[in-house]
């Protein structure tokens, strides 16, 4: 609702009507030369960060980058869009970017209502609750009475007020436009909490300046699960950002990497693996894009583990454990179609 | 005569297009369907892009739940409220941190203006460099120190800043003690009023004798008095029926009494203080622009300094100090909408959490200038009736 936002709701005013055609949002995006992709614009370490050079990277960002290699063979063709959470939805109707990837909760209303179509989850989440260790607070339930600072323009504030509630518990919340002013308030000790979702939580602790003096509580008080959102009425767009997406999972499940993907495609006899790199069939034709474009999201981006782990695994200071993220072969629930 | 007729009327006739008032009449008519033309092809734009996006459109959501809490609401307010009802607490609390924040920016402004144009070389000094240095620098910067810094900075709640009985000060905010109201209050408060009543009662009185007679009155002594004496005396009569709940220091948090939101002090703390500056020098050029002259007739009619400050030359500056006075007050209404930086439920706040729960973001917006628009045309009005009064009044 800042300045940016009255812009976008005013290009909802005045933007003419577009012309049906097979898919005008792919068209477009040919058109332009590059993907507009709407990423976190605080910055989510992990999910969407920029560095000193503008160069954006995460797991999010990583998706935005597999969208322009399946188009343009070049994961450099992508413009990004930082958005705050409050921005992001009126961003997508307005036109003014192609995809949303910007760890966005699947719900009914914005499935329906906002005119939007989510197409997958590429990250199940849930909202969690940070404290500090001094506090001595071991479970939410012992929160009755706590102040607790939240972003506003999130499904974490009705999660929390339906918590609070369900359990009979008084809180005070301190709402704030962004999460860094949020978090600057928590560590300041406005709020005893601070809450977003469980993976907001890991990747912001790692900005503090002592994360162990930090911890995030057992509870998971809702469902989150994020993924990449297109506008309502496209359907072929939708499909070609659907596809990619499942491209990485299925990679993944049938052992097909960045490093090995060349082989793969020359030397594989699987037919699975032989159908996703284009070597038989004609998905490209299908989707509207090149024949080679899982091959190119592969060959650039890498695989679902290889983006998970590149992001948010061991070796980064994130440690999330993938979990319920896991493939459905592992007792996650990632899985992707068939690509038959 | 017969024969002049036509010639006249023809005169009349090519007196139409060259008319200037119906020409202005013509072009104003035309500016206006102009005007509404264009604003129904937007509304019908803007209708026929939603639909063919697929977004809900219209008022309705208003009356659903709304589903999410505010820390501070001056009706009751909790989740299980509609959002309609959540627009009116956000818009109190932009009442309520505008009101106290002009209030006190028109008394710390009027002191400093009057500090600067003191004879004492350090105040004026003082003054002038306030004056400057605060107004230079962006409010939104200023809200943040205020919010981060001055208040971020003050002790946890078990080390709460004592300030007087039962009055405390910590990063959780200013606890005060409460005061409970006992039956038999109503009689203070009713004679509080009745008090109020009869003081205007004799101002009216005072001045027609002294207009008549021109025997002075000493209204402002004599009506303080029956201001404070009346309802003291009916309080203590009655017993004394006012207590107070005095916040306690627990090990975490205090509890209980009343308190004010680190959030609110800083907004009205960054307001005000920013305003102030504005006002400072509105004052001071007020002050300036009655002439020495008035000031030594008054002098030779033999009214004191008092007198002259209140009778002559405050008169004459309130014309000149009114209307950018204004625009000072609608500036700082509008600008209590910074306070989503800084976690303070106004109007704005609320309404940015209700565009995204809702996603009806051209409703929202809508909403939202329309009720700024309101806020600024009602404090105009209201300014522009003060200014009336207090115009100079030729005879």
């Amino acid at each position: 609702m800042r300045l940016s936002s009255l812009a976008l709701a005013g290009a909802l005013v005045v933007a003419g009507l577009g012309a049906a055609e097979a898919s005008p949002t792919l068209e477009a995006v040919k058109k332009n030369g590059f993907v507009r992709c709407g990423v976190n614009g605080g910055g989510l370490p992990g999910f969407a960060t920029v560095d000193d050079q503008g160069n954006w990277s995460g797991f999010d960002v990583d998706y935005c980058k597999a969208v322009a290699a399946a188009i343009f063979g070049d994961i450099s063709k992508v413009k990004y869009v930082p958005l705050s959470a409050k921005e992001r939805f009126t961003a997508l109707q307005s036109g003014e970017i192609d995809v949303l990837i910007r760890n966005t909760t699947w719900t009914l209303t914005r499935d329906t209502a906002l005119g939007l179509d989510f197409v997958g989850v590429n990250y199940y989440d849930g909202q969690g609750f940070m404290v500090s260790k001094s506090l001595g607070v071991k479970s939410a339930l012992e929160l009755d009475g706590a102040s607790v600072c939240v972003q506003t323009g999130t499904t974490t504030e009705r999660n929390l007020a339906d918590y609070f509630r369900k359990h009979n518990m008084k809180y005070e919340p301190v709402v704030f436009e962004n999460a860094n002013e949020a978090i600057a308030a928590f560590q300041a000790g406005r709020c005893d909490v601070f809450t977003t979702d469980r993976s907001g939580l890991y990747a912001e602790r790692t900005r503090f300046d002592n994360p162990d003096d930090w911890v995030i509580l057992p509870e998971v008080i809702s469902k989150e699960p994020l993924g990449p959102v297109v506008r309502h009425g496209d359907n072929e767009w939708g499909d070609i950002v659907r596809w990619v997406f499942y491209a990485t999972i299925e990679a993944e499940e049938y052992g097909v990497t960045s490093e090995n993907v060349d082989e793969m495609r020359e030397k594989s006899t699987d037919p699975t693996v032989r159908r996703l790199l284009g070597v038989e069939d004609e998905f490209g034709k299908y989707l509207g894009l090149p024949q080679d474009w899982a091959y190119q999201v592969i060959k650039q981006v890498g695989n679902y583990g290889e983006i998970f782990e590149r992001n948010l695994g061991k070796d980064t200071p994130l440690k999330i454990d993938r979990g319920i993220n896991d493939l459905w072969t592992r007792g996650g629930l990632q899985y992707a179609m068939p690509f038959r | 005569m017969a024969t002049e007729r036509p010639a006249r009327t023809r005169r009349r006739a090519a007196a139409f297009w060259n008319d200037a008032r119906v020409r202005a009449v013509f072009a104003q008519l035309l500016v206006l369907a102009l005007v509404v033309a264009g604003g129904a092809y937007l509304i019908r734009n803007t209708l026929l892009n939603l639909e063919r996006l697929g977004v809900s459109t219209g008022f309705g959501f208003l009356w659903t739940t709304a589903g999410f809490d505010i820390s501070q609401a001056l009706v009751p307010y909790d989740r299980t409220y509609s959002y309609a009802r959540a627009f009116l607490v956000g818009l109190l609390n932009t009442f309520y941190v505008s009101i106290v924040s002009i209030v006190l920016a028109t008394i710390l402004g009027f002191v400093v203006g009057i500090a600067r144009l003191s004879s004492n070389w350090l105040v004026a000094k003082v003054a002038a460099a306030y004056i400057e240095i605060v107004r230079n620098v962006p409010l939104l910067l200023q809200l943040i120190v205020w919010y981060f810094v001055v208040l971020g900075g003050l002790p946890a709640p078990r080390r709460s800043l004592v300030l007087g009985e039962g009055v405390y000060l910590n990063v959780r905010g200013l606890f005060v003690p409460k005061p409970l109201f006992e039956p038999g209050f109503g009689y203070t408060a009713l004679a509080f009023l009745l008090a109020v009543a009869a003081v205007v009662v004799l101002a009216r009185w005072a001045r027609r004798r002294f207009e008549a007679t021109g025997q002075p009155f000493p209204t402002f002594r004599v009506g303080l008095a029956i201001l404070l004496l009346v309802p003291a005396a009916v309080f203590l009569a009655t017993g004394r029926p006012l207590a107070f709940e005095y916040p306690e220091l627990g090990k975490f948090r205090v509890s209980g009494g009343l308190v004010l939101l680190p959030e609110f002090l800083a907004m009205v703390a960054g307001l005000s203080v920013y305003t102030a500056s504005f006002i400072a020098e509105i004052v001071r050029a007020g002050i300036e622009s009655v002439s020495r002259g008035q000031w030594e007739a008054a002098w030779s009619l033999g009214l004191t300094r008092g007198q002259t400050l209140r009778l002559i030359v405050v008169p004459q500056a309130l014309r000149v100090i009114i209307p950018p006075q204004t625009s000072q007050y609608l500036n700082l209404t509008k600008n209590s909408s910074l306070g989503v930086a800084i976690g303070y439920p106004d109007f704005f706040n609320v309404a940015g959490t209700i565009n995204n729960q809702t996603g009806q973001a051209v409703e929202v917006i809508a909403i939202t200038m329309a009720v700024y628009l309101s806020l600024s045309l009602v404090i105009s009005a209201f300014m522009n009736w003060y200014n009336r009064r207090m115009a100079l009044v030729e005879r």
